[in-house]
């Protein structure tokens, strides 16, 4: 009881001594964590450069304005590669996401005890992974390239779509299911007619949402080496061409922005 | 459908009406989407050969997921991974303290006009640029090292809370929040009494969400020269060093997993 | 007919929801289930038909015990076992027609359900069930957005368009007002008569019981307590069947009563 008795008068604590104290100790131990962390950033870094920041940065900007706006003639097929990345990427994750997340659900997995932990561990480590790794590794296993980028995009998609779906297919409604296993449907029929129809806009809306992060994604997936507009700015920025970095970020830009608002339309347009 | 007698319909095939119901629109999207498909296909070059080739390695690569190895490298990893770590922590902190303010001030029903006009740009700014192109800038700014990295975690982390805490604060109790502000609170009183009890779940929610992306994150923007895990794994796959590759994305997953595990239960302490 | 022997329902947690059931319903016969919440009135008849594994005793349908089916005996016995249920459980997001013809699902292969092309006759005897229950207008609609009287009509067609022998009602009028809540009962009574079928309705309401149902039996702690005509549902056995409260009232239904019982 948070109430103290002083002499003849009671006072209100909102914590009783022990609590105070723990949560006292928990943000010193906090503060102590961060400066921790804080030395050893300080410690790695050169802090002339640091100082000498807000010069280069100036410098940078003058020499990055104003973009070279003709080079944009020499982005058409990057544009283009960078958007078969995302989609294609998207597709095939969404064609192997299904099926893991119908193994990962409670309600549908054929075994809690071995499938289930299987297609949630495909779950947890190609969504924990950054799409950029798998490209790296992937480059390393069948070259740089267009199809490196694609294979990628597709891994890294299938825990984040497979989560998401195997959530959306634990919440159905479980009667919808009995009714059509009560008419004599086989385990398919139940699946196309009580399970599909109830997922079905869950699927589209992680379809989309997904293809717009995947836009954002494969826009670097060039700086390693899988294809896209991302080769283009690798070069650019080894060269130190700065005014083509600087019209390639605008150009990103506006891919995400287009993306997002392409994606917040037809996500409009299902639900 | 009009009321037709039942007579007029018996004997009539039925079919299932068309998400799309106009002929010429839904075969005209068909067409078209098979063939942006072709086209797609068409310019991706695949080198099979090389593919071919690659499988030899991919399936070494997958066989050194039997057999990481933590040990030849265990110096680098254990740097990288400390230093990932670092950043995670100390880019989580100052990025979290800096949303909530920001995330105040994109509230469009707490903040006035112009703070919530300045607040909400810098949050389409922060989510506009990803990580990996902040962190590119920040390295040439900044110059090499964790500094660079903790900076874009923490501009990040910054567009991602705000937006997410602004939206929660819109669609708060006004209720609960008005009741305060009629005891005749002063300004910062009404937000710690009205409008923070019903924030915080989320916020800690989302806040230990931030944390996971920001250790995923930081795992990449070592490939760029910001710090952290990226710049091993980087080397390794050069290397084609599979074994110790593996080692550390097992070690990402595995700390990736635990901080899931980890946010589960705090989540579920402060509902 | 339908003859259960000994029916046993233990669940995982230890819960006895069934006790030895006996019961027997000849061909045609309507039967209405009453009893309180958690009596086993939802369990027996999701046993009827194994959408809730029973723990032991026989079902025996026709001669067949279904309890020793196999799934694919068991999927063939389920056509002949029509289902009405409580929050009517149509696949929202589906049209009329289609609600109705996944009745047949048991019947027609994989592909035909899944490219919607259902043999004409099963078309046909959909636009005659719609028509018949005075839906046949609303066929293409979108399954959610009908009203729940006529949800449940849908559910109804579904059901008969199985062309079962047995239907088994589970609370059909719970999530419905007074007025539809005859309607639907009235329905269905009436086309168990046209078509000769036995059922079993689970009903909480012992007034629209006594209305229309021939035959009462009364379920308590998972064990038959009352087996008998309407009329002989009297107050002690009411008081047997649910516990202590003033029941006169409810054995001379007058509207306002019953209607404020309906409508909770």
């Amino acid at each position: 009881m948070p109430v103290v008795e002083q002499g003849s008068s009671r006072i209100w604590h909102r914590r009783t001594r022990n609590e105070s104290l723990i949560r006292w100790f928990g943000w010193l131990l906090g503060v102590a964590v961060f400066v921790v962390c804080w030395q050893r950033i300080s410690e790695s870094t050169t802090w002339f450069f640091v100082w000498d920041a807000p010069r280069i940065a100036n410098d940078i900007w003058t020499r990055a304005t104003p973009p070279r706006w003709e080079y944009i003639t020499q982005l058409g097929r990057p544009i283009w590669d960078t958007l078969n990345i995302a989609t294609l990427g998207t597709m095939i994750s969404l064609v192997l996401a299904v099926p893991v997340a119908f193994l990962a659900a409670r309600n549908t997995t054929p075994s809690k005890l071995f499938i289930r932990p299987i297609a949630l561990l495909v779950i947890v480590s190609t969504r924990s992974i950054n799409s950029l790794i798998w490209a790296l590794l992937l480059i390393a296993i069948i070259g740089p390239g267009v199809f490196a980028g694609v294979i990628a995009i597709a891994i890294r998609s299938i825990g984040f779509c497979a989560k998401l779906l195997y959530e959306a297919i634990e919440e159905i409604d479980h009667a919808q299911v009995e009714a059509i296993t009560a008419t004599g449907a086989s385990r398919w029929q139940v699946m196309a007619y009580g399970i599909v129809p109830q997922i079905l806009p869950a699927f589209a809306g992680i379809a989309v949402f997904r293809w717009d992060i995947n836009i954002r994604e494969s826009t670097v997936l060039g700086l390693v080496g899988a294809g896209g507009i991302g080769l283009q700015l690798s070069s650019s920025l080894n060269v130190l061409a700065w005014p083509q970095v600087s019209l390639i970020l605008l150009v990103i830009l506006a891919a995400v922005v287009i993306s997002e608002w392409v994606s917040a339309k037809v996500r409009g347009a299902i639900i | 459908m009009s009321h037709r007698e039942l007579d007029d319909m018996l004997g009539t095939a039925w079919r299932k009406p068309h998400f799309v119901a106009n002929p010429m629109l839904r075969w005209g999207l068909v067409a078209g989407f098979v063939a942006y498909l072709i086209a797609a296909f068409m310019t991706i070059e695949v080198d099979w050969g090389r593919v071919y080739e690659g499988l030899d390695r991919g399936a070494q690569f997958v066989l050194a997921f039997t057999s990481p190895d933590f040990v030849s490298r265990a110096g680098d990893i254990w740097e990288g991974l400390l230093e990932s770590i670092v950043m995670t922590v100390a880019a989580s902190v100052v990025g979290i303290l800096i949303s909530i303010p920001i995330g105040l001030g994109a509230a469009r029903n707490i903040a006035p006009m112009p703070i919530y006009l300045i607040c909400r740009g810098i949050v389409a700014i922060s989510r506009a640029l990803q990580e990996i192109i902040v962190a590119i800038l920040l390295v040439a700014i900044f110059g090499f090292g964790p500094l660079a990295g903790f900076l874009t975690l923490s501009f990040a982390t910054i567009g991602f809370l705000s937006k997410l805490l602004a939206e929660d604060i819109e669609s708060m109790d006004r209720v609960q929040a008005e009741a305060i502000k009629a005891s005749g609170a002063r300004w910062s009183q009404w937000i710690n009494y009205g409008v923070q009890p019903q924030v915080m779940p989320r916020l800690v929610g989302l806040s230990m969400y931030r944390i996971d992306i920001n250790f995923r994150e930081s795992a990449i923007l070592g490939l760029v020269g910001a710090g952290g895990i990226g710049a091993t794994l980087n080397t390794a796959f050069d290397r084609y060093e599979y074994d110790t590759a593996a080692a550390i994305l097992i070690l990402i997953i595995v700390i990736v997993m635990a901080l899931e595990y980890l946010s589960g239960i705090i989540r579920a302490r402060v509902q | 007919m339908l003859r259960l022997q000994k029916l046993i329902k233990t669940y995982k947690t230890g819960d006895q929801a069934l006790k030895a059931i006996d019961l027997e319903v000849p061909a045609g016969q309507v039967l209405a289930l009453i009893g309180p919440s958690g009596a086993g009135k939802s369990t027996m008849i999701r046993c009827i038909n194994r959408l809730v594994e029973p723990t032991s005793g026989s079902i025996l349908l026709d001669g067949t015990d279904l309890a020793k089916l196999g799934a694919t005996q068991l999927r063939k016995a389920r056509r002949s076992m029509g289902m009405i249920f409580q929050e009517y459980a149509l696949v929202e997001r589906l049209t009329v027609m289609e609600n109705v013809l996944s009745g047949r699902l048991g019947y027609v292969g994989f592909w035909r359900s899944f490219l919607r092309r259902y043999p004409q006759s099963d078309v046909d005897e959909a636009f005659r069930l719609l028509d018949r229950v005075g839906l046949l207008h609303m066929a293409d609609k979108r399954a959610d957005e009908l009203s729940g009287g006529q949800r449940q009509r849908v559910g109804i067609c579904r059901a008969l368009i199985q062309n079962p022998k047995l239907l088994l009602v589970d609370e059909p009028t719970a999530s419905l007002d007074p007025k539809t809540s005859r309607q639907i009962m009235r329905l269905i009574t009436e086309l168990c008569q046209e078509r000769g079928l036995a059922a079993i309705i689970n009903i909480h309401d012992v007034a629209l019981a006594q209305m229309f149902v021939p035959r009462i039996v009364g379920l308590r702690f998972g064990e038959i307590v009352f087996d008998g005509p309407p009329t002989a549902l009297t107050a002690d056995k009411l008081t047997e069947i649910y516990g202590e409260e003033d029941w006169e009232a409810t054995i001379t239904p007058d509207d306002t009563d019953e209607d404020i019982e309906a409508a909770e």
